[in-house]
């Protein structure tokens, strides 16, 4: 039997609904919270629980509420990170349309931990339907003194705001984000000031994932301990992972973390294996990020262990030999797949997406592209594949914000792991690379 | 521009519903939402001078605008056709057919990514990963996602755009009206 904490009642009839999500327990935990508790108990509970961004970062996310400054007579906010935009992740919008009074909870439990009385919701704009389903979700709590002044009798009052973002990847990197919520291009802040201190309007501030602030409401229902002993050792809980590409069973899937991958890609359960029978050729198994793997690698780690879905194993054996949990956006190929072009996708998408601030990042991301489309125009030469090694080593760990390892790492990784598709595409010649 | 410079008075009091969301004195941050309004209301994109009006109603600099407009990719700078067709063609839509469903489109109304059919009712545009990686291949077309797309069902529903024949933009001043908050 697997686990299910946020997607326990996803099947209800009516679940999208308030009635629908409180005949199920909804709410409940938010009465627990807000008439039993006090703000530092949820915190702990938080902390015990042992949960981690699931954004990406996988931070630990009690500290990140323990690092708040609470000077006096300063609001303090909470800003859920609703901005999915790293191809390959899709469970947050999935969340927010089918359970959107899930994560409501969560904001409404998180914000009282930490004295947040108004919130914000960042979606990013292209969902806009998601927008509405969400809005009509919040306007059914206001209704019902969920959230609002003085919710259920607390004392504890609470305004939470849905805001529409406009198409810009990098405002899912928090200080970007906070940048956009006021008004102004998505440009990631030098840090420090950390948001905790210095965050939206200058004040303390909490961001954090759609599927982080849900996972919230089973820690405060179930305690913190509960949550800590399913999953394996400092990858507890339960994660939403997205799965893509060639794979039989599409989708978004709460699994308890230590599943091993074999078994989430070749299980009916799960992705239900490669499509037409095919072989598995590579997997990005935390969105376009992450480094890629090979069949061997993500199956197994290099010491021959089977490799699991937890944040320690899938980066077993560092960027030599392992990748990262990610945001679970699990990408799948197949055997017919050219990783070269697969790459160049991926980097015009970072190209396309840089905020142009940091020049490693502005200038390198458009050059991988145009030396990674010269390779595949059969123009490129064995220096090529040095020189885009050479670029991406000097976009890592050189910018404001993790946009620039983001883009360096998918290409180093495909190098690293499949140069001889790369020297199949290119002439043998070893001169400087000329014009690209 | 042939249209008077203002928002419609639905318009106006969603403007002043969204900005009341931020604390005094940081109106500034309704932008992007007053940005998608702009759009709803002028054809699906943004003038100069529809970009210095919403400067004044939210009391910014006018480049303060321009800066906002020119960095997100939903806000356009030149004239749409009525019905803008986005297509995902980042990594996963790509490893599931997206290149193929972008060339049927193409075929069908006749233009290519970055272009208008010469009867201002479709402009195409490729985007970056819309979060339908599961669903495989989609475009977007106003607020709908169309997942998981053939050739076929694609080519039904650009019928359907043009048989209809209206405008459709991200957001729509009467449906957002409904929402409380």
């Amino acid at each position: 039997m697997s686990v299910k904490l946020l997607f326990e009642h996803l099947d209800k009839p009516g679940i999208r609904n308030l009635e629908g999500y409180r005949s199920h327990g909804g709410y409940q935990t938010l009465e627990k919270a807000l008439r039993t508790l006090k703000p530092d108990d949820i915190t702990g509970e938080v902390k015990k629980s042992g949960l981690r961004g699931r954004g990406g970062a996988g931070f630990p996310t009690g500290m990140k509420w323990g690092f708040l400054a609470k000077p006096e007579g300063v609001p303090r906010y909470l800003v859920c990170n609703a901005d999915e935009s790293e191809p390959g992740t899709f469970k947050d919008r999935y969340l927010m349309e089918h359970i959107p009074h899930l994560l409501i909870e969560g904001m409404a439990i998180s914000s009282f931990a930490l004295g947040a009385e108004t919130s914000y919701i960042y979606i990013r704009g292209e969902m806009m339907y998601v927008y509405h389903i969400l809005q009509a979700a919040i306007d059914e709590a206001y209704a019902n003194n969920l959230l609002g002044s003085n919710i259920m009798g607390s004392g504890f009052s609470l305004d939470l705001h849905v805001h529409c973002g406009a198409g810009a990847y990098i405002c899912g990197e928090e200080t970007a984000l906070l940048e956009s919520l006021e008004g102004k291009r998505g440009n990631p802040r030098i840090k420090p000031p950390f948001p905790a201190v210095k965050g939206l309007w200058g004040c303390p501030t909490v961001v954090n994932n759609v599927e982080t602030i849900s996972a919230v409401v089973p820690i405060v229902r179930d305690g913190g301990d509960a949550y800590a002993r399913i999953g394996i050792g400092r990858s507890t809980g339960t994660k939403l992972i997205s799965a893509s590409g060639h794979i039989n069973n599409p989708g978004v899937y709460e699994i308890e973390l230590g599943l091993p991958v074999e078994e989430f890609i070749y299980s009916e359960q799960w992705c239900g294996g490669i499509t037409k029978g095919k072989k598995l050729k590579a997997v990005v198994a935390g969105g376009s990020s992450v480094p890629v793997l090979p069949a061997e690698l993500i199956l197994k780690t290099a010491a021959g262990e089977p490799r699991l879905m937890t944040y320690e194993s899938l980066s077993d054996g560092g960027f030599e030999t392992g990748t990262m949990l990610g945001s679970g956006g699990f990408i799948v190929m197949d055997e017919d797949t050219s990783i070269v072009k697969n790459l160049w996708n991926f980097t015009r998408f970072y190209h396309h997406e840089s905020c142009g601030q940091c020049s490693p990042c502005r200038e390198g991301t458009g050059w991988m592209e145009k030396v990674l489309h010269k390779i595949l125009a059969g123009k490129g030469t064995r220096a090529d594949i040095d020189l885009l090694w050479d670029i991406q080593k000097n976009i890592e760990g050189k910018t404001i914000c993790p946009l620039g390892e983001a883009a360096a790492w998918p290409v180093a990784a495909a190098i690293r792991h499949f140069r001889a598709e790369f020297e199949e595409l290119t002439s043998q010649i070893t001169e400087p690379a000329g014009q690209v | 521009m042939d249209k008077e410079v203002r928002f419609s008075d639905d318009a106006l009091q969603l403007v002043n519903r969204i900005t009341s969301r931020y604390p005094e004195g940081k109106q500034k941050s309704a932008i992007l939402p007053v940005l998608h309004i702009a759009q709803a209301e002028f054809d699906g994109w943004l003038p100069v001078p529809v970009m210095d009006y919403v400067a004044g109603l939210l009391r910014m600099q006018t480049i303060e605008v321009y800066e906002v407009a020119s960095f997100y990719s939903m806000f356009n700078l030149k004239p749409v056709g009525k019905c803008l067709i986005e297509v995902c063609h980042t990594g996963p839509c790509w490893l599931s057919g997206s290149d193929g469903l972008l060339s049927y489109i193409e075929k069908k109304i006749g233009i290519k990514p970055g272009e208008t059919s010469p009867d201002g009712m479709f402009t195409l545009k490729t985007v970056e990963c819309l979060a339908s990686c599961g669903t495989a291949p989609m475009m977007q077309i106003g607020e709908k996602y169309h997942e998981r797309l053939t050739d076929e069902k694609c080519g039904e529903i650009l019928d359907a755009c043009r048989e209809n024949g209206e405008r459709v933009t991200h957001w729509s001043v009467k449906r957002i009206q409904n929402d409380k908050a």
